[in-house]
């Protein structure tokens, strides 16, 4: 007996070398172009001159610059996530109901714009919105208005900006959510007496909950680090952490400082996705299923 | 025989490199785009034609980072920078930039001390100017800082810089300091000013792009921008207007990297390219004005010219020239701090 191993086992440890072989290309660009890099940043934040410091991390408690960025931040991103729900939660009810052809439309229609640069939509809001621009234009020569209305270079562009950016990232979960919902369901429903907005509410809501929650978790990360729209539409008041950051590198040259926003940042993150996933599972958030 | 051969090949590229030595050449880097190119228009060519040296260009949008590796190797490949003041200043005081020995520029001698440190010589001006639109204000425009920041009279949008560097020096002016009495900057001061005009500014701009975008749009009646990014809309046919009165006169300088390679040509370009006769070119390719005041008696440069150039003595004399000293002191890296708590309350 030269071998007391079964060939099922020697086929398995193959197969085990053999994944690892597969994997290995996508192990090396994670690790090296996120896992270092990150590491790298936690370095950074730590340190002043050559040696220890939490320096960087202090100033949030002292700088009311840092807190203030921060709460100005999560609150673009809850109302952003607010309003693309009002606004995503509709147009994905109607897609998922309709007629095949029709919501491949619906879905076309707000999936299109997403292939469009982020700055060319910024500059285009621009031109709808500012002083003398289209909308204000349109409004005053109808007569509805008598002094331009400040609708961009403040948190209100940005805002409306952002939604319409992000809007995609809400529809598509809650669509592939609804779709998913058996028909057969709200016609029990109603079959046993239900209103229609009675089934709505106990019947089909609840099921969608979990496209809302996966909707929101994608909306909400997003809004919290987003730079260019803000630093173009914001007017230079509507400051995010994203801007903290760049600011610190390019006026202060303090890649400390920038490094532990960044970490902070990041933890918040992560906290958001894990209380999500005590509501729903991760994989569900991510593939929306 | 096949190791003689070797040698006398190994002499002859020896022969070579140094006779490539010989021939005299610098590494000049300056910021690259549409002011290189105008540049090396301007300058760069006349002076390598006129020493009968070579200048290889190389350029960096931010050339401090690239200074601090390249000279803690010890062996620099730049020779000649084009950059911000406060850039050389803070250089020569780190060991990084060559001291110069003014008797091997003799050109200097024109220069009115204010335009040189110890590290650097002014290579050319630009302005940060009051702008407007020409059809909010008719006959009657702005004509100060005091007018800016006069809401009752001069009603509009406005833009400001989103930075400290003369905005808190636009403030004092508005407020009734002196043009002369200027620094060190009363910080304190020129925030509760600031305070003052800021709900009425509608966007704190971030590039020169978007400065001039907010003036050829129409989104702000008067701003404060870089005078050429003024001249630039204004050639667009916009009707946009603005003053050298109160501008701010900003510069980059020319200085030399310690232990550069080429020191000796390094001089002689540098002599060379704030000669009056040379540093009147610059007129004529862009918006920028000589860093050598001599150069407007040249006769080069016409009176027309000379009306829109940044640093033509008539323009200069009713503009404050920006003290980066007192920018680089610990007093102006902290009104820069201050500067993003006052644009978040």
């Amino acid at each position: 007996m030269s071998s007391s191993l079964n060939p099922s086992v020697l086929h398995q440890r193959r197969e085990g070398r053999l994944v690892l072989l597969l994997l290995a290309p996508a192990l090396l660009v994670v690790g090296g172009l996120l896992i270092v890099p990150l590491c790298w940043l936690a370095w950074q934040s730590v340190r002043q001159d050559g040696g220890f410091t939490l320096a960087h991390y202090a100033r949030f408690l002292t700088d009311d610059v840092y807190w203030r960025t921060f709460l100005q931040t999560f609150r673009m991103a809850f109302i952003v996530t607010g309003a693309t729900i009002v606004l995503g939660y509709p147009v994905a009810y109607v897609a998922a109901g309709a007629p095949r052809r029709w919501s491949v439309a619906i879905l076309a229609m707000i999936v299109l714009p997403f292939w469009t640069s982020v700055l060319v939509r910024a500059y285009a809001w621009l031109i709808l919105l500012q002083r003398r621009g289209l909308v204000n234009s349109a409004l005053t020569d109808l007569g509805l208005i008598d002094e331009p209305l400040r609708l961009v270079n403040n948190e209100l562009g940005t805002i409306i900006a952002t939604i319409h950016i992000l809007l995609p990232f809400m529809v598509l979960p809650l669509y592939a959510t609804m779709q998913k919902i058996p028909s057969d369901l709200t016609m029990a429903g109603a079959s046993l007496g239900g209103t229609p907005l009675h089934v709505f509410l106990r019947v089909f809501l609840p099921l969608s909950l979990p496209g809302v929650v996966a909707g929101t978790v994608l909306v909400f990360v997003l809004t919290l680090g987003f730079y260019i729209t803000p630093e173009l539409l914001g007017g230079g008041r509507t400051f995010m952490v994203s801007m903290l950051v760049s600011r610190n590198i390019e006026i202060y040259n303090e890649w400390g400082a920038a490094s532990s926003i960044s970490i902070v940042l990041l933890v918040c993150v992560f906290l958001i996705f894990r209380l999500a996933s005590l509501l729903i599972p991760f994989e569900r958030i991510m593939g929306a299923r | 025989m096949r190791v003689t051969l070797s040698i006398s090949a190994m002499m002859a590229t020896l022969l070579l490199s140094a006779a490539g030595a010989s021939a005299e050449q610098i590494t000049f880097v300056s910021q690259g785009g549409a002011y290189q190119e105008a540049q090396t228009k301007a300058i760069l060519d006349p002076v390598a034609k006129l020493l009968g040296i070579t200048i290889n260009q190389d350029s960096s949008p931010d050339a401090w980072p690239v200074l601090k590796t390249q000279t803690a190797t010890g062996k620099p490949v730049w020779d000649v920078v084009d950059t911000p003041t406060k850039d050389c200043i803070r250089g020569g005081e780190q060991g990084m930039i060559e001291k110069l020995d003014f008797s091997r520029i003799p050109n200097a001698a024109d220069i009115p001390p204010a335009y040189k440190t110890p590290y650097s010589v002014s290579y050319e001006f630009y302005s940060s100017v009051l702008a407007y639109n020409k059809k909010a204000y008719g006959s009657n425009p702005p004509k100060s800082w005091a007018d800016f920041w006069d809401v009752k009279k001069f009603p509009g949008t406005r833009a400001l810089r989103n930075h400290p560097l003369a905005t808190l020096e636009a403030a004092l002016l508005a407020d009734g300091v002196p043009a002369d009495k200027l620094y060190p900057l009363d910080v304190d001061r020129a925030f509760r000013k600031l305070e003052e005009l800021k709900p009425h500014v509608t966007v704190w701009w971030t590039s020169g792009a978007q400065s001039a975008q907010l003036l050829a749009d129409g989104e702000i009646d008067m701003e404060m921008a870089w005078n050429g990014r003024v001249t630039a809309v204004i050639k667009e046919g916009m009707p946009v207007d603005y003053t050298f009165n109160q501008g701010f006169l900003q510069d980059t300088s020319l200085c030399i990297l310690k232990g550069a390679p080429n020191l000796d040509t390094a001089y002689r370009f540098l002599n060379a390219a704030i000669a009056p006769d040379i540093q009147a070119n610059f007129p004529a390719y862009i918006d920028y004005g000589p860093g050598n005041p001599a150069a407007y008696a040249t006769g080069k440069i016409s009176p027309a010219r000379a009306a829109q150039m940044p640093s033509s003595p008539e323009n200069a004399a009713k503009q404050v020239l920006i003290s980066v000293e007192w920018w680089s002191s610990p007093a102006g890296e902290e009104a820069q701090k201050r500067w993003a708590s006052f644009i978040q309350k």
